[in-house]
C-alpha cells in the first residue's frame, strides 16, 4: 500500500462524485418543491447521449453541453406536463421516464457506440493540464452547491419554493403559482441531471455506451434521502459514493484478490445500507427538512 | 383554459373509463412512436407491419410471442397485487435473475440425473432464489421502513453482477473453451415444449391457474381485500387494524416467487444453460404490462401480448429493417407516458364553463 497515492485517490473520488453531486442538486430542488421525479436515471442517459452526439458531430464541447441541457429540459418538460399539469401519479411517471430515457438513449446512440470524440472537442482546454475538464465540472458542482444552499436558505425565491413543497394549499392561498413553481423546479432538475449525464459521456468515460450511467441516477435519489434534503450533506454523500465508485480500481491497485464483480457491487449495497441506516435513525420522526407535500399532487382548483 | 373546468368523475364510471384510456394510450403511443421512427429514418408502416401483421404468418413467431406473453404476464400478475397496495417492487428483474441463477445451480448439480423430477427441482430452485432476493427489500421496508423502490432496484444491479460472477466463476463450463457460460443442462432439467416443431414451453400451462388464483386473491380473499384498502386509503386500513407489514411481505414474496419461476423457466427453456445475458428487461417491461393491463388479470394478459409483440417485433425488425432492438424500450416508455396522460380523463371529466 502506497500512502503517497492518497491525495490522488481523493482527487479521483471527487471526479467520480461530481456527476452525483450535480444531478443530486437538481433532484434536491425538484423534491423541495414537492415533486418526486424518479426518472433521474433516464434524464442522465438522455443528457449523456445527446451531449455525445452533438459533440461528436461537430458541435464541440459547448454544443454537447447545450444539447444535453436542451434534451434534459425537453424530457423534464414532458414529466412536468404529466405530473404537475395532469396530476398523474409521480412514481409511475418517474418509472416511465426512467424506462423511456433508457430506451430512447439506446435508440438514438446506437451508431455512436464505441466511437471516440474528436480531439477538437477538448481543444479549448489545451492550455491546461490533462484533467482540466474534469476539474471544470467539479468546480461547477461545488459552485452550484453553494448557490443551492444560498438559494434555499437565504433567498426569497427559495423560501417560496420550500413553501410550495411544504404546504401547497397554504402556498396557493397566499397567492403563489404553485404549479408553475413546481414545473420550473422539475425543468431545472432535468437540466442538471442531463448535465451530469453529459459529464459521464463527454469527460468521465469519455464514450457513449448503452445504459452507461449504471444506476447512478437511482443512487442520486438515495443520496437526496441520505442528505435529508440538505445541500451540505449531499456533498458528504456524493463523496462517499465517489469513493465507492473508484473502489474497483483502488483495491486492485492495492493487491486485493476479490472478484471484480463483488467490488462493483459496493456502491449498490452501500446505497441499501445507507438508506437502512437513515430510515432507522428517522423511524420516529421525519427529517425537519423533508418536504411534506413530496409526491402529492396539488388538488385541481375549481 | 379559462373556458374549461374539470369535475372529478364519479367512481362507478372509472372502471369503464380505464379500459378506454388503456386503448387510447396504445394508439397515442403508436402515433408518437411513428414520429420517433420517422425522425430516425425508418418507415413507420413497415415497422408496424413487422410488429403486428408479420407474426400471424409465422407459427414460429407466434410461439415465441406466446412464451414471452407468459413470462411477462406472470411477473405482472404478481406485481399488480403489490401496486394495488401502493407497494412498488420495481426490482422484479433482479428477482428474475436470482431465480435463474439459483435454478442453474440446481440444474448443474443435477447434470447426471435422468429422472423427470429434475425439472421440478430446477423450477423450485428458481422460486426459492427469487423469493430470497425479494425478501431483502421486503424486510427492510416492513421492519426498518426503507423505501422499497430504491432497495429493490439496487438489487437488480447486484443480481446482474452476481450473474456475471457466476458464469465467469463457479458455474463456468469446464469444457466450454473458456466462454462465460454454464454447461448445457441435462435433458431431464429442461422445460419441455408442447409442440414438436416449435418451442412452445409448458410454462404456459401455469398461466390459466395463475390467472384464476390472482383473480380470487384480489377480489375474494381477506388478504387481497386488506391490500386494496391499504392502497386506496392507508389510514382506513390502520383504523381497521390491518397490518402494514403483511401486504409488503405478501407482494414481495409473491413477485419473487413468480419472477424466480419464470427466470428458471427461461434458462431451462429457451437457453438451456446460464449465459451472461438472460433477459431483455422482462422485470421492467412487466411493470408496464401491469399498468397497461389496469392491474386486472385479463387486461394483464392482453397487455403482455402487446408488449411481447413489440419486443419480438424489435428483434425481428433488427434483421429485416436494420432497426435497433432498443426501439421496444422507446415504445414501452411512450405507452406508459400515454397511459398516465390518458388517466387524467379517467379521473376528471372536462366541461365548458356554463354547461
Amino acid at each position: 500500500m502506497d500512502w503517497v497515492l492518497l491525495p490522488l485517490l481523493f482527487y479521483a473520488a471527487a471526479h467520480s462524485a461530481a456527476p452525483l453531486l450535480i444531478a443530486g442538486l437538481g433532484e434536491l430542488i425538484t423534491e423541495k418543491s414537492g415533486v418526486l421525479n424518479l426518472g433521474v436515471e433516464g434524464m442522465m442517459l438522455i443528457g449523456a447521449v445527446f451531449a455525445f452526439i452533438a459533440a461528436h458531430d461537430g458541435g464541440g464541447f459547448a454544443g454537447g453541453l447545450l444539447a444535453a441541457a436542451a434534451a434534459g429540459f425537453a424530457v423534464a418538460g414532458l414529466f412536468a406536463f404529466l405530473t404537475v399539469g395532469l396530476r398523474a401519479n409521480q412514481v409511475a411517471c418517474g418509472l416511465a421516464l426512467a424506462i423511456f430515457g433508457g430506451g430512447l438513449s439506446a435508440f438514438a446512440g446506437l451508431s455512436y457506440e464505441g466511437k471516440s470524440l474528436p480531439d477538437s472537442v477538448f481543444a479549448f482546454a489545451d492550455f491546461a493540464h490533462k484533467k482540466f475538464v474534469h476539474d471544470l465540472f467539479l468546480l461547477f458542482a461545488l459552485f452550484m452547491l453553494a448557490a443551492t444552499w444560498w438559494f434555499l436558505n437565504r433567498s426569497r425565491a427559495g423560501l417560496i419554493l420550500r413553501a410550495a413543497g411544504e404546504n401547497h394549499d397554504a402556498a396557493r392561498q397566499t397567492g403563489y403559482p404553485v404549479s408553475w413553481i413546481r414545473a420550473a423546479a422539475v425543468l431545472y432538475g432535468g437540466v442538471m441531471c442531463a448535465l451530469a449525464g453529459a459529464y459521464l459521456s463527454l469527460v468521465y468515460t469519455p464514450l457513449w455506451a448503452q445504459g452507461m450511467s449504471a444506476g447512478r441516477g437511482w443512487i442520486v435519489l438515495a443520496l437526496v434521502v441520505f442528505a435529508s434534503w440538505r445541500p451540505g450533506r449531499l456533498l458528504l454523500g456524493a463523496f462517499l459514493f465517489g469513493f465507492m465508485g473508484i473502489l474497483n480500481f483502488t483495491l486492485q491497485n492495492w493487491g486485493a484478490t476479490v472478484a471484480p464483480e463483488f467490488l462493483a457491487m459496493a456502491p449498490y449495497l452501500a446505497t441499501i445500507a445507507v438508506l437502512a441506516a437513515i430510515s432507522w435513525k428517522m423511524r420516529r420522526r421525519r427529517s425537519r427538512d423533508f418536504p411534506s407535500c413530496l409526491g402529492k399532487p396539488l388538488p385541481l382548483s375549481r | 383554459m379559462k373556458a374549461l373546468h374539470f369535475i372529478p368523475r364519479p367512481p362507478e364510471q372509472k372502471a369503464g373509463a380505464q379500459k378506454w384510456a388503456a386503448l387510447a394510450a396504445v394508439f397515442l403511443a403508436l402515433g408518437l412512436g411513428a414520429l420517433v421512427l420517422k425522425a430516425a429514418g425508418a418507415s413507420p408502416p413497415a415497422v408496424y407491419k413487422v410488429f403486428f401483421v408479420d407474426p400471424f404468418s409465422s407459427a414460429y413467431t407466434l410461439a415465441e410471442i406466446a412464451n414471452k406473453t407468459v413470462t411477462l404476464s406472470l411477473i405482472a400478475l404478481a406485481l399488480a397485487a403489490g401496486f394495488r397496495a401502493n407497494i412498488w417492487n420495481i426490482g422484479a428483474e433482479g428477482q428474475f435473475t436470482a431465480g435463474a441463477i439459483a435454478a442453474s445451480f440446481v440444474a448443474v448439480w443435477l447434470l447426471e440425473e435422468s429422472g423427470r423430477w429434475a425439472v421440478f427441482a430446477v423450477l423450485a430452485g428458481g422460486v426459492c432464489g427469487g423469493m430470497a432476493w425479494a425478501a431483502a427489500p421486503a424486510f427492510l421496508r416492513a421492519k426498518v421502513g426503507v423505501n422499497e423502490i430504491l432497495t429493490s432496484l439496487m438489487l437488480v444491479y447486484v443480481s446482474l453482477l452476481l450473474l456475471s460472477y457466476v458464469v465467469h466463476g463457479p458455474l463456468k463450463d469446464p469444457e466450454g473453451f473458456n466462454f462465460p457460460q454454464s454447461p448445457l443442462f441435462g435433458e431431464s432439467s429442461l422445460v419441455p415444449s408442447l409442440l414438436e416443431e416449435y418451442p412452445l414451453y409448458a410454462t404456459i400451462l401455469v398461466l390459466p391457474p395463475a390467472l384464476l388464483a390472482s383473480h380470487y386473491f384480489v377480489s375474494r380473499s381477506w388478504a387481497g381485500f386488506q391490500m386494496r384498502v391499504i392502497g386506496l386509503a392507508p389510514r382506513a386500513g390502520d383504523y381497521a387494524g390491518f397490518s402494514r407489514a403483511r401486504p409488503v411481505w405478501i407482494s414481495f414474496l409473491l413477485t419473487g416467487a413468480f419472477a424466480g419461476f419464470v427466470g428458471a423457466a427461461e434458462v431451462a427453456g429457451t437457453a438451456g444453460q446460464l449465459t451472461p445475458v438472460i433477459s431483455p428487461g422482462y422485470g421492467f417491461t412487466a411493470i408496464i404490462v401491469a399498468f397497461l393491463g389496469r392491474l386486472h388479470p385479463l387486461g394483464i394478459v392482453a397487455a403482455g401480448m402487446l408488449m411481447a409483440m413489440i419486443q419480438i417485433g424489435g428483434e425481428n425488425g433488427q434483421i429485416d429493417l436494420a432497426l435497433p432492438v432498443s426501439v421496444s424500450g422507446v415504445f414501452q416508455g411512450l405507452i406508459l407516458f400515454s397511459l398516465l396522460a390518458a388517466d387524467f380523463l379517467v379521473h376528471y371529466q372536462i366541461r365548458r364553463r356554463g354547461d
